[in-house]
């Protein structure tokens, strides 16, 4: 336990089940790294399931990941890397209490997080216009331009082709659960940001007292990280085989 | 007890967490951890009574062979509610999110929780989760058994099957906030003095069992999820008909599922160390062991899920591992009921209610614990697999571990929860009556399964019918052991004798502040010098006495 009592006991944002700002930091932020822990376990059970199928299915993997337009993805990725530069320049505005850079700053997170949405929101469309969304739900599970790439591009057996089609039925499952999950990931943070530029617009913030943000920062690298993950295991499988 | 030799009147304090302010509004957004707990004190007994009542029928329709009371489908339906109602609204939060709520942070000498507004929220989400569970049983219910194996829960049943598990993902939220809440309070939040070799054997079980809450619970979540995925857009993860591995849902569901019994179990371990050291009159013999057995039981009880899957075609290899690691679970479990015992050994034992409770759990814990490693051998797992010993072992460990604990400990905490002392006779019987029940009713259940009577039959073979009537009859006096703690302690809240801020003549900072605790909990913060459970030297303690 921290003995420092400066000037920090009397903040007004100290709340009253800590002795000084030192400690409610380093709680706040313990508390964040543990929530950020229990994400990793979440995602972590899906990565396993994926690691298991590609395993067992790596042709199918193979397939529908060169079915992916690779372009789409990696423009999200530049975006999403710029918006985590932009959220640390949000965070050191709020160690140094500048209002104007914190607002500029988290609007421009903002920004980027929403270009990734809609980017996203175009990859989806194209999905579904191409029938590649599993299940029977939306419309029917119809990958013949994988089966056709198949035999053209690999040589493959129309019967195998159609075969390896089929299953990248579960490939496709895990693309939309993984970069759903993700997604909504997200969403959450913009509504996060929103609440961060409120409370910036308020001036709370400043050298002493600046965790909420720090915080949406953390969990915001975290969803980033999520996707610098997500895009070489769903875009890139063996892109070059066969070419 | 050393206080009936001078008698003493105690007074209710002028100003405590109960009356410091009034009105619905005070209770639905207090963010004071003790009325949190309050809340899940209410919410959590309407769900044992709810799940009593299924698991009364259950019972009442296994009177005779051929099941007259119910059809297979319903009793299926009941069955399954039994389960989801007991294990996910019951014994997860029940002495995390009641009595551990309540006390952790008194006994870390807290003014709260680290995160107040997040243990409210937990309220809310575990509420919220409860409402799609009662949902998904009024509008038919669910038939697919609590571990809602695939495909039958994906692609075949026609029940509510998302709706619960919706609800059930709800309940894993709220318990990893409270997880999350109890971690960052005992890392961060311990009075001057507290260390971690100080700590009372209550705050290392609940930091052991936070531990399985924060990392299992997200691994549930995300199964659930994929789960509700395939049957709501008939996707291919688990569905072997579309390429899917049904028994990759068995590993990632008993993967949180194994180690969920520990954060139903841990936690009761805890009190049941509390109870036992302040019965005794004595130091606990080897406050180490039993601190770090909790971490060690945390710890294996991530790698022995696949003990509850050798009949579903997993490698003979990875059996053997599995089976092997089970067994060694059984030493910290070991480690601890030795400790306790040594506790009690040359101590000055009383037998006042909460201690009777933790001797039923020690007994009915070890019996419950050493079947257990009939289950986790690979030669007799295939005969009493899915069979009554199955189940007859789960509930000794659950309900003669978990509820035991878990009334041992209301009954031990209820002077510092309300201010008021329940009647003792009463309390007497009602656990002696609960524990007659529970023997009754569920070691025939040994018997039945070892006979190879199977579990979630509707119908059994008429030889097994004797035993299944001492069961039900068994059934009917536990109920009687449950319904009476119901009746004492309201009447206690009006009736009972003032209890004093240490009733029991017990260590730890939690009795050092008044009953019930002022909002929050201490005038001023403590410091902690002493060693835990110092009762003083044993000359000391017999002069006591």
């Amino acid at each position: 336990m921290s003995n420092s009592q400066t000037t920090t006991t009397d903040h007004p944002a100290l709340v009253h089940q800590f002795d000084d700002m030192v400690q409610q930091k380093e709680a706040s932020t313990f508390g964040m790294w543990v929530f950020l822990l229990t994400e990793i376990m979440m995602f972590g059970g899906l990565f396993a399931a994926y690691l298991i199928y590609r395993l067992k299915y790596y042709d199918a993997f193979v397939a529908g990941s060169s079915s992916i337009d690779v372009t789409w993805g990696f423009i999200n990725t530049l975006v999403l890397i710029g918006s985590s530069l932009t959220m640390a320049l949000a965070v050191s505005a709020a160690q140094r209490g500048v209002r104007r850079q914190q607002q500029v700053f988290l609007v421009l997170t903002m920004v980027l997080g929403t270009v990734f949405l809609g980017v996203k929101a175009i990859e989806y469309k194209q999905k579904y216009d191409e029938h590649h969304i599993p299940g029977g739900f939306f419309q029917t599970f119809a990958p013949t331009d994988i089966a056709h790439d198949l035999v053209e591009k690999e040589g493959k057996t129309p019967e195998a082709a159609s075969q390896i089609a089929e299953r990248t039925q579960i490939f496709f499952c895990f693309y939309f659960a993984m970069t759903g999950l993700h997604a909504l990931h997200m969403i959450m943070g913009l509504v996060l940001m929103t609440w961060l530029l409120v409370r910036a617009g308020h001036g709370e913030f400043g050298p002493q007292y600046y965790t909420p943000v720090e915080l949406g920062g953390l969990y915001w690298h975290f969803v980033d990280i999520v996707w610098i993950y997500l895009f070489p295991l769903l875009y890139l499988i063996n892109r070059t085989h066969g070419k | 007890m050393s206080s009936t030799t001078q008698p003493v009147t105690h007074v209710m304090p002028a100003r405590h967490y109960l009356n410091d302010n009034y009105g619905i509004r005070s209770w639905l957004l207090t963010k004071d951890h003790k009325r949190i707990a309050i809340l899940y004190l209410f919410s959590i007994t309407f769900f044992f009574f709810i799940g009593g009542i299924f698991a009364s029928l259950i019972r009442l329709h296994l009177l005779t062979p051929g099941g007259e009371l119910f059809q297979a489908d319903t009793y299926n339906k009941l069955f399954t509610m039994h389960g989801v109602n007991m294990i996910f609204f019951f014994l997860i939060p029940s002495v995390p999110a009641v009595l551990g709520n309540f006390i952790l942070p008194i006994m870390l000498g807290a003014k709260d929780l680290a995160f107040p507004k997040i243990n409210l929220l937990s309220w809310y989400i575990f509420m919220g989760g409860a409402t799609f569970a009662l949902i998904a049983m009024v509008s038919g219910g669910v038939d697919t058994g609590w571990t809602f194996y695939t495909p039958l829960s994906s692609g075949y049943v026609k029940t509510n099957v998302i709706t619960m598990a919706v609800g059930i993902l709800f309940a894993g939220f709220s318990s990893i906030f409270t997880g999350l809440n109890f971690i960052v309070t005992t890392h961060r939040m311990r009075a001057p003095g507290l260390t971690w070799g100080r700590l009372p054997l209550m705050v290392w079980a609940n930091y052991a069992a936070s531990l399985i809450m924060i990392l299992g619970t997200p691994v549930l979540a995300i199964t659930l999820i994929l789960l509700a995925l395939e049957r709501g857009f008939h996707i291919g993860i688990f569905d072997p008909k579309l390429g899917g591995d049904p028994v990759l849902f068995q590993h990632m569901f008993w993967f949180y599922s194994h180690p969920a019994v520990y954060i139903m179990i841990l936690p009761g371990m805890g009190v049941i160390s509390e109870i036992v050291t302040c019965f005794s009159r004595k130091r606990v013999f080897g406050y180490s062991f039993i601190a770090f057995s909790s971490i060690a039981i945390a710890v294996f009880g991530f790698v022995v899920w696949a003990h509850h899957m050798f009949v579903a075609g997993i490698s003979v290899y990875s059996a053997m591992v599995f089976s092997l690691l089970s067994y060694a679970v059984a030493i910290p479990s070991a480690v601890k009921v030795f400790n306790w015992t040594a506790t009690m050994y040359k101590g000055s034992v009383s037998l006042d209610t909460p201690m009777l409770y933790a001797l039923g759990f020690i007994g009915l814990f070890t019996v419950g614990g050493l079947t257990g490693l009939f289950l986790a051998a690979l030669g007799l797992d295939v005969h009493i697999h899915d069979t009554y010993f199955v189940i007859a072992h789960f509930h000794y460990v659950m309900v003669g571990g978990m509820v035991m604990a878990y009334l041992g400990g209301l009954h031990f905490w209820w002077p510092k929860i309300t201010g008021k002392l329940y009647p003792e006779a009463a309390a007497k019987l009602a656990a002696l009556i609960t524990f007659i029940g529970f023997n009754l009713t569920f070691f025939p259940q040994f018997i039945l399964g070892y006979m190879g009577m199977p579990r979630r039959y509707a119908t059994y073979a008429p030889e097994f019918q004797v035993l299944n009537v001492f069961s039900t009859a068994g059934a009917s006096i536990l109920a009687v052991g449950f319904i009476l703690p119901a009746i004492y302690f309201v009447w206690s809240l009006k009736y009972g004798e003032v209890a004093g801020p240490n009733p029991w003549g017990a260590t730890g900072l939690e009795w050092q502040t008044s009953s019930p605790p002022p909002t929050h909990n201490f005038y001023q913060t403590p410091v902690v010098t002493e060693e835990p459970y110092y009762y003083g030297t044993e000359e000391e303690v017999r002069v006591v006495q």
